[in-house]
Parts: structure tokens; sequence; C-alpha cells
């Protein structure tokens, strides 16, 4: 459990960083929370010569929202947005999210930005973000870009981010009224990825049809999932138990999981229909408490 | 002398011990820091089958700050590439051929950093010709089955075959029963899991010619003999210091090649050299625990009462046979799984196989397989209880052996010492509101939710033990204690058991507060050092209060008596007109001249009777004249979850009767401790290979410790039966949780399922194992 040899920088602006990563290509890391990194770094599945830590920039750990979106800094901690008041009124499937990330421990470090970037299909914040429709900014030698976060995800730990380019925000559209989600997750203990998640957002008009629908997966494909289809079938439709059993299945039949220690893929699948059926009712729960 | 100062048997004192580790003060093996130390880590096995073909060191030699890399070659020359086990078999140390598991120590490496030392490790080349895996021990016994150990004689993995019972007579119960159930049941390969992985530093200073080695092991003296032997070093020349160790749980009693590879390393290279292994080794490749297969089947009659067992085992004992049990006891305490039940006949058959996995096999928090033991007893009572249409809780009052009963003779040769299982039982259903929660799961079932109540209510056998029966290697197993009062009336206690956050500093003080009337702040215990505490077998099964808390309690009694013969000179009285009582030796009928022992102390060396000897000492090497038979009554209930298969314990109440109780705040913390490790393997742990061999749950993300978050909040109650030959009437404590819990909880798991015709399933109850059944029972959500 000792890492390969390796050199650390730490960079104290974002142009810094950028400017780092460019001169030194793949050979370099970003380390921002390090609990996904330093793990793989320990096992020697990473064995980066630079790391290049990004934690002592100043500013990058904003929580605000600004026309009509919620801006989260690239080093907003998970432990900030679980206790964020803000969150916890206005975005309660970003609470539910934080709060069944691993442990305490490691919510104290770990960061949003890392657990969009570091691509893997068993962190909790991709699903909850391809449900939301967020936007990732990312900063490269040429400047910004803005990627809409269902191009963001592209193969297991693959996102696409540039080796120079450095996430510095996310940003997340304000809820309209009458809309709610909710994060659901099943694990085998707590602190363990996901056997199935499901998070689900929902926006309803004044006749109580569905306007939006959003439904992201963890931990059910190579790489974090939209159910499309679930959302299709919901658009338009008034809520009812019989149109969420029928979305929650479409959603499980768009898992493509595998067997392993969490268990056989068609039992991954199941629950991924059960988590997908309890999130769409909280989610409408909120929905209409938020009328 | 009052008893609130004295603060003797029955007070929960708050443990002396934790003062240090509250504050991060403990020393714990990988706390010792010596100069010149060098660091050894070590190369291992990909594969669970392989020849070796070469092994290049030279790559790794090279790198700067790499001393030296130890291969099995270099071993044999000095006749270390193996070691015997506590079994009579013998291990490897290194291998000079082939591997036999995955993880398998290869070689180590030497460096002058840890760093150096994992960067070397990666540096040693090693070419490996794979064998086929041998990971099925009923595929091991087939005729054409790989051998995994060629170096023996008998070129089959069958490795023994014991049996315990009356085999004629217990088929003559099964031939006439009316009522037969039988089951297949597996208690799956687990690891004991402590926080503190193995290591040692080990020393061997050339000018003093004396080998120190400061070691994670439950049991210092025995190892120092085995180390002895294994060397050829003077036993006096070798020191092992147990210091502050963080959980043992059996896995700190066999002798691993780490320790082995060291001592060898000190005694080249003349430096003190740590080893310490990190999470992922210590789960890979230390001893494991359990991995039964086992066909059991009930006798009795149509109206529940049983007659007869027939038990029948198939042991993976994995490479080597390094379970550490009493020699004659290759099962271990098996035999004890007639349980709480009086019967005819039993009969237990168990073989030994060899497959090429981690050599083990250890009494995980269970005194010798009495875990495998209750599991199977308890589950088969329930099974029948099922076929018969018969509550849990009835046919277990119909079966129980009676107060009266004891002292009581199993069927396999035990004599269980006391107990009173109607009373416990009584007890937690009338706790729990056990026809309440009968009549809420009907409600619940016609609502077509899914609700269990289950009870186990096992016999535990601790305290090994009479040294007639039980011996290590030839070493009897008794155990010891050496109590020196000081002359201010302050104690210093060494005993030969060795603590693992049982808590012996403070229950030992205790022991001997009572007896000799002195305030336990005034008493230090210690232990861990051979080159101070008396001989001992060490700290496991349960046994230490049953042993050498008896030696304390004995030791404390033989300086009393002195202080008696001091007290008659101090009082100028005969002995015969002095009594104890109320902490002091007093006057019979004028029992307000007294004095106590500090006083006594004192005359010990400054006022002594003419021809007495001074000083106020003595030691104890207690022989227990038999076992302690602890037992419980537990009840557990369940929701599952039709959705995702999830089981949730909503409550569990413990009652256990572990005879007189010397601190009920430690004996709490045990059993909750115990409970939740009960918990673990019932639900959560399981220790998985792949088709070729490869561990699959070597760290903690995949071998699943339950949290504070998935353990329910424990209900404990007592029961106190004691023990009739212990000096105190105290039995053990700390394994009868961990093995009464799992049985409670899959027969509540069961129980729920029950009315759908699921009469077992195997531990541990992963969610995806229920909601298969919810599937194949159409009751999924
Ligand atoms: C025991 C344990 C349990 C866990 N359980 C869960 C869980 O249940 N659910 C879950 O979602 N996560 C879990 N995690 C992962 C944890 O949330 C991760 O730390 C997080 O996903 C990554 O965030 P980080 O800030 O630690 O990133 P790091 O580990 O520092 O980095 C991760 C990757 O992202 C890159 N990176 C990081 N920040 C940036 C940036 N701003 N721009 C570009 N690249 C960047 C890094 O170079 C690296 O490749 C667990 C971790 C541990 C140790």
């Amino acid at each position: 459990m000792i890492p390969g040899p390796f050199r650390y920088r730490r960079v104290r602006s974002v142009d810094e960083a950028v400017a780092l990563l460019s001169q030194l290509g793949t050979d370099a890391k970003v380390l921002s929370g390090g609990q996904s990194l330093i793990p793989m770094m320990k096992f020697r599945l990473a064995e980066p010569s630079y790391l290049i830590d990004i934690n002592p920039i100043p500013g990058l750990d904003f929580i605000e929202e600004r026309d009509g979106m919620l801006r989260l800094g690239a080093l907003v901690r998970e432990s900030t947005l679980e206790r964020s008041s803000l969150v916890r009124q206005r975005y309660p499937i970003l609470h539910d999210t934080a709060e069944v990330i691993a442990d305490p421990l490691v919510r104290n470090l770990a960061t949003v930005g890392g657990n969009l970037a570091h691509g893997d299909p068993a962190n909790d914040h991709p699903a909850t973000m391809l449900a939301l429709r967020a936007q990732v900014v990312a900063r490269g030698p040429n400047g910004e870009r803005v990627i809409p976060i269902d191009d963001f995800f592209v193969d297991t730990f693959v996102t696409a981010l540039q080796p120079d380019e450095l996430l510095t925000e996310i940003r997340i559209p304000a809820p309209p009224p009458r809309s709610g989600g909710a994060y659901l997750k099943f694990e085998r203990k707590v602190g363990d990825y996901a056997i199935a998640a499901a998070a689900v957002f929902l926006a309803l008009d004044e006749a109580r049809r569905i306007t939006q629908a959003g439904i992201g997966l963890t931990n059910l494909a190579y790489k974090p999932l939209r159910a499309v289809d679930a959302e299709r079938a919901l658009l338009g439709q008034q809520p009812s138990e019989e149109l969420f059993r029928h979305a929650a299945e479409l959603a499980a039949q768009a898992t493509d999981p595998v067997s392993d220690l969490r268990g056989p893929a068609d039992y991954k699948r199941a629950v991924a229909r059960t988590m997908t059926l309890r999130a769409l009712r909280r989610a409408l729960e909120r929905a209409q408490a938020n009328a | 002398m009052t008893a609130t100062a004295v603060r003797g048997i029955g007070v929960p004192v708050k443990r002396k011990e934790d003062p240090r580790f509250i504050r991060g003060k403990g020393t714990y093996v990988d706390d010792i820091k010596l100069p010149g130390m060098l660091f050894m880590d070590i190369v291992r096995s990909p594969y669970a089958h392989a020849r070796i073909k070469r092994i290049d060191v030279s790559k790794a030699l090279a790198m700067p700050g790499v001393i030296d890399v130890i291969t099995g070659e270099e071993l044999a020359k000095a006749n270390l590439a193996w070691m015997p086990t506590l079994m009579g078999d013998r291990q490897m140390v290194l291998p000079t051929d082939r591997v036999v598991y995955y993880a398998q120590e290869v070689a180590a490496v030497i460096a002058t950093d840890r760093y150096t030392a994992a960067d070397a490790v990666l540096a040693v080349e090693v070419e490996y010709e794979p064998l086929p895996p041998v990971l099925n021990p009923f595929e091991a016994l087939k005729p054409d089955a790989p051998l995994v150990r060629p170096d023996r004689e008998q070129k089959s993995n069958h490795i023994w075959h014991w049996e315990a019972g009356d085999k004629e007579k217990t088929d003559r119960v099964f031939q006439e029963a009316e009522v037969v159930v039988a089951q297949d049941l597996y208690i799956p390969r687990i690891h004991v899991a402590s926080i503190e992985t193995c290591g040692c530093v080990a020393n061997y200073d050339p000018a003093t010619d004396k080998l120190t080695i400061w070691m994670t092991s439950q049991a210092p003296h025995a190892h120092r003999t085995v180390f002895s032997l294994v060397t050829g070093i003077p036993e006096h020349k070798i020191r092992i210091i147990s210091p502050d160790i963080g959980g043992g749980f059996g896995g700190k009693v066999p002798v691993y090649p780490g320790y082995v590879i060291a001592t060898y390393a000190t005694l080249k290279h003349k430096k003190p050299i740590k080893w310490i292994e990190d999470r992922s080794e210590n789960l890979q490749a230390d001893s494991f625990a359990r991995d039964y297969h086992i066909h059991a089947e009930l006798a009795a009659t149509r109206d529940g009462k049983i007659r007869g067992l027939r038990v029948h085992v198939v042991a993976d004992h994995g490479a080597f046979d390094a379970a550490a049990n009493p020699s004659r006891f290759p099962a271990g305490l098996f035999s004890v799984c007639t349980g709480s039940y009086d019967m005819e006949a039993a009969h237990i058959q168990v073989d030994g196989v060899y497959t090429t996995k981690p050599p083990g096999g250890v009494a995980y928090r269970c005194s010798f397989r009495v875990t495998e033991a209750v599991h199977t007893i308890e589950r088969m009572v329930d099974i029948l209880a099922d076929e018969l249409g018969m509550d849990p809780a009835e046919i277990r009052f119909k079966n129980f052996i009676q107060p009266h009963q004891f002292p009581y003779k199993s069927p396999t040769g035990w004599e269980y010492d006391s107990g009173n299982y109607p009373a416990a039982l009584q007890k937690a259903l009338d706790m729990i509101g056990y026809q309440e929660l009968r009549r809420e799961q009907a409600e619940r079932r016609a609502r077509g939710e899914l609700m269990g109540i289950g009870i186990s209510t096992f016999t535990e056998i601790v305290g090994a033990g009479p040294s007639h029966t039980f011996d290590i290697l030839g070493i009897k197993m008794f155990d010891s204690a050496e109590i020196r009062v000081h002359p201010t009336g302050a104690v210093i206690v060494r005993i030969g058991v060795q603590t693992q956050g049982q808590g012996h500093e403070t229950t030992f003080a205790q022991i001997v507060a009572e007896e000799l009337g002195i305030p336990v702040e005034y008493i230090t215990v210690e232990h861990g050092d051979t080159d101070t505490a008396p001989y001992g077998l060490g700290t496991y099964a349960s046994r230490s209060t049953p042993t050498a808390g008896a030696a304390t309690a004995v030791a404390a009694r033989k300086i009393r008596e002195k202080a008696r013969l001091i007290a008659a000179h101090l009082l100028e009285v005969s002995p015969d007109d002095l009594e104890w009582k109320d902490y002091a030796f007093r006057v019979k009928g004028a029992p307000d001249r007294y004095k106590t022992m500090q006083e006594i102390a004192f005359a010990a060396y400054t006022n002594f009777p003419l021809g007495l000897e001074p000083g106020l000492e003595a030691e104890c090497y207690y022989d227990p004249p038999n076992l302690t038979f602890p037992f419980g009554a537990y009840v557990c209930v369940v929701d599952i979850d039709r959705g995702t298969g999830q089981v949730k314990i909503r409550e569990f109440l413990a009652v256990d009767d572990c005879g007189t109780i010397i601190n009920p705040m430690i004996v709490e913390g045990q059993i909750h401790g115990g409970l939740t490790m009960g918990m673990a393997p019932a639900l959560f742990e399981e220790i998985v290979y792949d088709e070729n061999g490869t561990m699959l749950t070597g760290t903690f993300m995949d071998y699943l410790l339950p949290t504070a978050v998935e353990t329910p909040h424990w209900k404990t109650a007592k029961t106190v039966t004691p023990s009739p030959h212990h000096p105190l009437g105290a039995k053990g404590v700390g394994e009868s949780p961990t093995i009464g819990a799992p049985p409670a909880i899959v027969n509540a798991v069961v129980d729920a399922l029950s009315h759908l015709g699921v009469r077992h399933i195997d531990i541990p109850i992963t969610p995806a194992k229920v909601y298969r059944i919810l599937q194949e029972k159409g009751v999924a959500e």
C-alpha cells in the first residue's frame, strides 16, 4: 500500500495549474480531494510522475445561485455540500447524493469536481448531474469551455476533459416551481459504492403533467447512465404509480451491469428498478411540496 | 476496607488500559522504533498454484537502499524453508520450488526504509509455471485431483479423519426414528480482520547474544518455545514481547512466515528488522477461519423429542494444516454440537482436506470450531421444528438439558459443568415479548410483509483446559499468575495470558482486589513479556478468566494464607483465631481488632514472625479440572425489504450466562463487540476466490466489516449460574456472542420466509441471495 515514486507541485491559481498541465502532459495528474487518486496510487493502479495539487487555489470552493444557475466550484467538498442550507432547501437531490458518498472522513476531503472528473461509473454525483442536466466548465490553454453533462462521460474513467484541462465549475439549472428531485442508493454497507442507485428529477406543470424528467443511474453500466426511454415515457403524463412502475422498468432495461461481488447482473437490474421507482415517488412528493 | 474502596468483583470499574488507548499512547508493534532498524517487505505469489522456475533478485539488489533479498533456497540452507505448524503439519516459510496459494510469501526484501522495500518487491522477478488450482475440497478428494502437498508421504489431499460419539448407537437411533431431517450447511471462509495487522520487530543483539522479538502474538510464551525449537536458539536467549495488541481473535495465535523470515534476517544482518503487513496482505494470506462444509441430520420423535445427531464435515484447511487447535483436536471442540439439548446419541465425523488456499482454520473469536458446532445444531433444531410444525421456542423447551441434569455428560463425551437453559430462554422471551411478536408477524404476513423471529439457545465450551486432554505441541494448556505485594500494599500481578482488548489489566486487578482487600487502583497487571511474565498458553478461546483468572484467585489466596500468619503475629493471637471478613483479618468475636492487607504487607517486610520467610508473594500454575460451559438465549427480529432483499435487524436481545461476573461493564462490552462480530459473517463477510484461486476480497471495500450504521442497538441481559469448579464461579464470555448471534439471525431470516417453504439459507445472507429467493417464490417487489 505504498505508492510508486512521484513528484508533487502545489499551484495557487487555475492559470498556473493549466500551464503546468500543458507542460507536463499525461505524466501529470490533478490532485483534489485525493480520495480516488491516492488509493489508486497506493495499489499502483495509477503511477503518475507528477501530482499537481490544486487545493491551494483560492476561491474554487463556491456554492452560489446566479443567473438561474447553481454554481459549484470544483473544490467544493462533499461535506460542505452536505451542510449547505442552500443545497438542502433548493437542491435536496444534491444533499441526498452527498450524504451517501463514502463516509464522513472521505467526504471531508473528496470534492464534487473530482467526483465527476474521475469518470467512475460507481461514483454518485454523475447520475445526479445527468438527471439535473448540469454543465461542466473546463479551463485549458485555449481558455474556457462549457461541456453539457451528456457529453462529459466518455468511457470508464474517461471524460471529455483533455489532459491539459482543469474542471473549474459545475452549473446546475435552478429548479422551476413544482419540481423536485431525489437520489436513492442501495449499498452493501455504508461507505460502499452502489449496488444500484437512481437520481430522479421531475417538474410538473399546473395541470400536474410532467414537463421535465431526468433519470440518472449509478454503477449500472461502463459509464454513468441516463435512462432516456424512461424519461420519455414520463413526459407529458400525469404521475401515477402505474406510470412510475413502467418508467422504472424502462430504466432497469437501459442498464447493462456486470456480475461481481455486489451481486449478479440481473439482481442489480432489479435493484435499479426498485431504486428508480422509490426515487420517482420521493421526487414527486418533493415536487408537490414545492408547488 | 469497604467494598466501595476495594472495587473488586462485580463492580463496573472503568478499564485501566483505556486512558493510554484513548490518548493515542498505546504501544503497538509498529510503534517500536530501534536505531539502525531495517524494513522487510514480502514478494507474494500472483498464482494459487504454480511451479517456481526462476527467481531473479539482481534488479532488486541493485536498487539503492536494498540490503538483501531472502529466498527459500537460502532459508533451506539454514534448514528454515519449512516450519512446524501448531497442528503437527509443516508449512513453507519461503518456497523453494512451488507456491500453493495466492499471495503466498515467495521472497523477502530487506531495505533501509519501507518505501524502498516496497519498490524493490516489484523489482524481484519470479518466473512461474501455473499449475491447476484446487479450490473445492470435494474436488480435492477425487483421486485425479492435483496434489496440493507432494512433499507428504500420503499422496492425497486428505489430511485426517476424526470422529466423536457412538456410531452404532447413533445409527440405531436413526433407524428407529419417527422423523429425520437433513441439511447441508456451508459456513464460509472468513477472516478475523483485526484492526492491527500482523507484524514484528526482530532484534538480535550480538553483544548480549539475545534475540528479542516484539510480535503481534496472542501466545508469546508458546511462541518463544516454538522459536527455540525451530531455530535451535536456547530458550533463555529469546525474549518475545507482545505489546499492546490491536485485536487478536485467533488470528495472532499461528506463527506466520514473516516472523520467521524477520528473525532469520536479524540473525544474519545483526540489525533490527521490522515487518508489518499491510491490510491486503493480512486479508489475503493470514489465517482464515471456518470453511466448513457440513452435512447434518437430526432424528426425533413425532412429538418433537430429539433423539440423535449425525454430522459429517468436510473441512477446508487450505494448503497447510495450520489451525491452532489443541493437539488432540484437529476439529477443535466441534463435537460440542449436540448443544443445549439432551439426546440419546450423536456421531460426528470430520475430514480435513488440503486446497490451494491460505492455511488456517483459526478459532476466530470462538473456542475452536464451536461457532460451527452451534450453527449446526441451532439451525437443525429450527429445521426440525419446521418439519414438525412446532414453534422454535417450544421445541427448545422440550429438549433442553434440565437444570437437575448437571453435571451433564454429553453423548460426545463432554461434561457440562452447570446451566439453566429454560430460565435463560424464558427470560429472553418475556423481555422481547415473544407472543406479541408472533401476533405481529401473522398480521404482517397477511399484508404480504416479511418479518421473522429467530432464536438461538447455545452452549459454549471454553477454558482449555484440563491438561490431561489439552495441549498445544505437547505443552499442557494450564495457565498462570504471579502476585507480589509491595511493602506499602501496592501490588504487581503478572499473568501468563495476554490481553488484546479483553481488559485483563482491569479484570485481573479486580480479582486480586477482591481476594486481598486492596483497592483496585493499587494493583498493576503486567503481561505479554516472556522475560517477566510466568509461562502461559495465551489468550484465545475465552480461556483467560477460566484458567489464568483462576490462577490469579488461587495465588491471591496463597498470599492470604501467609498474611494470616503475619496478622496473627501482629495481633498476638493464634492464626486460627482469625477470620477473613470485610477485607481484613479480624479476631473472631472481636471484629474491631483487625489488620488490613496493607498493614500486613508492611509487616511482611519489616516485622514478620520469626521463622517465616519475609516478603509477600505467590504464584499459581492452574490446571483446570474441567472446561466451563457458558450459555445464552438470543432472540433476533428482522424485516426484509421485498424490493432489494435487504435484511434489517429490528431488534436483538442477548441473554448471556457466564457464571460469576467480574466486571459487568467489560462483559457488556465484550457482548456488544461479539454480537457485532457474529452479525458480520451472518450478513456481510466472506472470503471469495475466483476460479483461478485469486482472492477477490483483499480490501475493506470488498471484505465487508459492518460499521456502526449496520449495527443494531444490542439489548443485553443476564442470568447467573456459577461454574461449580472455578474458584470464582466464573466462565468465559468473550466468544459467546460471536457464536450465538449468527444462528439467531439466520433463524430469523428463514423464519420470515418459512411460510414460503424456505428452510435454510447459507451465510452470509446477502441482499442478492435473499432477492433471488423472493423471485423464486414470486414475492419480489
Ligand atoms: C473508502 C472510499 C469510499 C468511497 N465511496 C464513494 C461512494 O460511495 N460514492 C462516490 O461517489 N465516491 C466514493 N468515493 C470516492 C470519493 O468520493 C472520491 O474522492 C471522489 O469521487 C473524487 O474526488 P476527489 O476530490 O477525492 O478526487 P481525486 O482523488 O483527487 O481525483 C480523482 C481524479 O479526478 C482528477 N481530478 C480531480 N479534480 C480535478 C479537476 N478539478 N480537474 C481535472 N481533473 C481533476 C484527478 O486527477 C484524478 O484523476 C469513495 C472513496 C473512498 C476512499
